[in-house]
């Protein structure tokens, strides 16, 4: 007997990522699972503002866009499709879904995985004796009630596979963790149980590596001219086994490069303590995990270990935190850096005999072309550079002020030194900064909860 | 010895947790990796990226990948949605860092 392999595809690394991933996943067919990761930290706040805008906003529209492109290819190849698209509104989410697949004439099953939004909850759950204090500083939520914009456990794997299990073909979530997408469907086809933790963790393991899409198969490489047809570049693949070991590969035909290495890279992508990587499901060993290459554009993924997860699920709230801008003008000539400086010096100036001032480390005026990403690290140009960008950025409390910098900016090129230019995009306005609250919360008040809708045939 | 940049000897990448950066380095010989575990110390770490690391920089070790992992605490002037600094998301990080000079064996500079 054949063994069975199942291939998970990740074709999103994040809301904005290109639709190209999804469509070269699915046309002609290979793999058995579609991942589309769209929520990044800030994401949920974002959509949480849609949504008091218009209760049927709140979720990753590209997605909807994307499944009409590709849902017809999907459902020929028999492709399910998984994706945290729902962000703060899974069913209307799921609602634009469905009228997607009623318009193009298929039969699809659509599920939602919802619980993750504990918003509405906040103050009973701090009443209750759960204070989800920072887990940085160690500050109660309830000092900063006020100032909550959205508030969202990361749920795993297991609501998910429960939705593919009662014959789910588009599964929809809110916040879940990011590897769960790809521990899902594994779950699902080898009916993984929640205490089998090192194959669990050896699906989170996959899941970290696709969870970024093309940073897997050679975007972002230190090592870029080794690098084939980048603007090609191969959306990753997991050929899973049932004992847990699997290979990350991309279609053939497509561009960048599977390496030991390029799999190395994603690997450390955002990993903290390398022995403990936590998910809802499972502790993972990210120390345990041995590479091979299994050939060209194939890295074989073996040895993984995982132990029981903690009683916590992660919460992530996003909380107001002020107003911030950044200003921009390109200078050129002689002495373009000491220009810009002294630009962003008069600015400052100006505004502060109007009484608008900042805290010294609430304002930073950067010269990008004269090292600023590495200062210190790297000596400083020897030749000035004979064109720099000013960069002027402020954050206050205040909206106002922060808006005032915006207003004072075109001035400078009437009544400040030669050579400024590329003032094109307009007045820079303040944008709202949305601080990370991380904390965590026992596991027995959050409760997931799974809707199967049945599909219309038209 | 030869006085080379890290980047001779190894590879890396670099992101954000909320304020904290972490980058993770990587070789592609198990002499270079000891080496590295000898000598790439978190307080060298900390001293080469200077003023951007407001905080600790801690190190974990991934023998298997021949990697090491720094965390860099408050290295991203509030990170995300706060920060005013061009990386405010600690990409580039890892391009830093590669840029450290060290006196590295001449047998493992190929």
């Amino acid at each position: 007997m054949d063994e069975k392999i199942v291939r998970v595809g990740n074709g999103q690394g994040f809301w904005g990522d290109s639709s190209r991933g999804p469509r070269q996943l699915v046309t002609g067919g290979g793999i058995d699972y579609l991942t589309l990761d769209f929520l990044a930290e800030v994401t949920m706040s974002i959509m949480q503002k849609l949504r008091s805008r218009n209760p049927e906003a709140g979720y990753a529209t590209d997605f909807v866009s994307q499944l009409e492109s590709i849902l017809p290819d999907a459902v020929d190849h028999g492709v399910k499709i998984i994706a945290n698209a729902g962000g703060v509104n899974p069913s209307a989410c799921a609602a634009a879904v469905q009228r997607v697949v009623d318009k193009l004439g298929l039969k699809v099953t659509i599920a939602t995985v919802t619980g993750d939004d504990i918003m509405a909850g906040l103050s009973d759950l701090i009443a209750a004796g759960h204070p989800l204090a920072n887990l940085d500083t160690g500050a109660p939520l309830a000092d900063r009630l006020g100032d909550v914009q959205s508030a969202n456990v990361y749920l795993g794997a297991f609501p998910i596979a429960e939705a593919l299990a009662r014959g789910a073909d588009i599964v929809i979530t809110g916040r879940v963790t990011d590897p769960s997408l790809t521990v899902a469907p594994l779950i699902h086809e080898f009916g993984w149980t929640p205490t089998d933790y090192h194959r669990l963790a050896a699906g989170t393991v996959a899941g970290h590596i696709l969870e970024c899409g093309t940073q897997c198969t050679g975007g972002n490489y230190d090592r870029w001219r080794d690098v084939p047809d980048l603007a090609n570049i191969g959306y990753p693949i997991a050929e899973f086994s049932s004992d847990g070991t699997f290979v990350i590969t991309k279609k053939d035909g497509t561009g960048g490069l599977v390496t030991t290495d390029t799999v190395t890279a994603q690997l450390l992508y955002e990993l903290g303590d390398a022995q403990r990587y936590l998910t809802p499901d499972v502790t993972a060993d990210f120390t345990s995990i041995h590479l091979e290459q299994a050939g060209p554009d194939r890295v074989r993924v073996t040895g993984v270990t995982g132990t029981v997860p903690t009683d916590t699920y992660k919460v992530s709230v996003s909380v107001h935190d002020g107003w911030r801008t950044t200003a921009q003008l390109t200078v050129g000539g002689p002495d373009a850096v000491e220009k810009a400086r002294l630009s962003g010096e008069i600015l400052l100036d100006r505004l502060a005999a109007d009484g608008v001032t900042f805290r010294p480390e609430d304002q930073l005026i950067e010269i990008v072309g004269s090292n600023v990403l590495y200062p210190g690290m790297i000596p400083d140009p020897v030749v000035q550079p004979s064109e720099v960008v000013l960069r002027l950025s402020v954050r206050s409390e205040d909206r106002r002020i922060v808006d005032r910098v915006g207003a004072e900016l075109a001035s400078l090129l009437t009544s400040g030194p030669p050579g400024l230019t590329g003032f094109a995009g307009g007045r820079p306005k303040a944008s709202e900064i949305v601080g990370f609250w991380p904390a965590l919360l026992d596991k027995t008040v959050v409760t997931a909860t799974v809707s199967v809708q049945e599909g219309a045939t038209v | 010895m030869k006085n080379v940049a890290l980047y001779e000897i190894a590879s890396a990448r670099s992101g954000d947790k909320g304020e904290d950066s972490n980058v993770g380095v990587w070789t592609r010989t198990e002499a270079a990796y000891e080496f590295l575990r000898e000598n790439l110390t978190p307080e060298l770490v900390k001293r080469h990226l200077g003023v951007q690391v407001r905080g600790a920089v801690e190190r974990f070790e991934l023998p298997n990948l021949r990697a090491l992992n720094f965390m860099l605490h408050d290295a991203l002037d509030g990170g995300g949605t706060a920060s005013l600094r061009t990386d405010a998301q600690g990409k580039v990080y890892c391009l830093g860092l590669l840029q450290l000079r060290l006196d590295v064996p001449d047998e493992l500079v190929g």
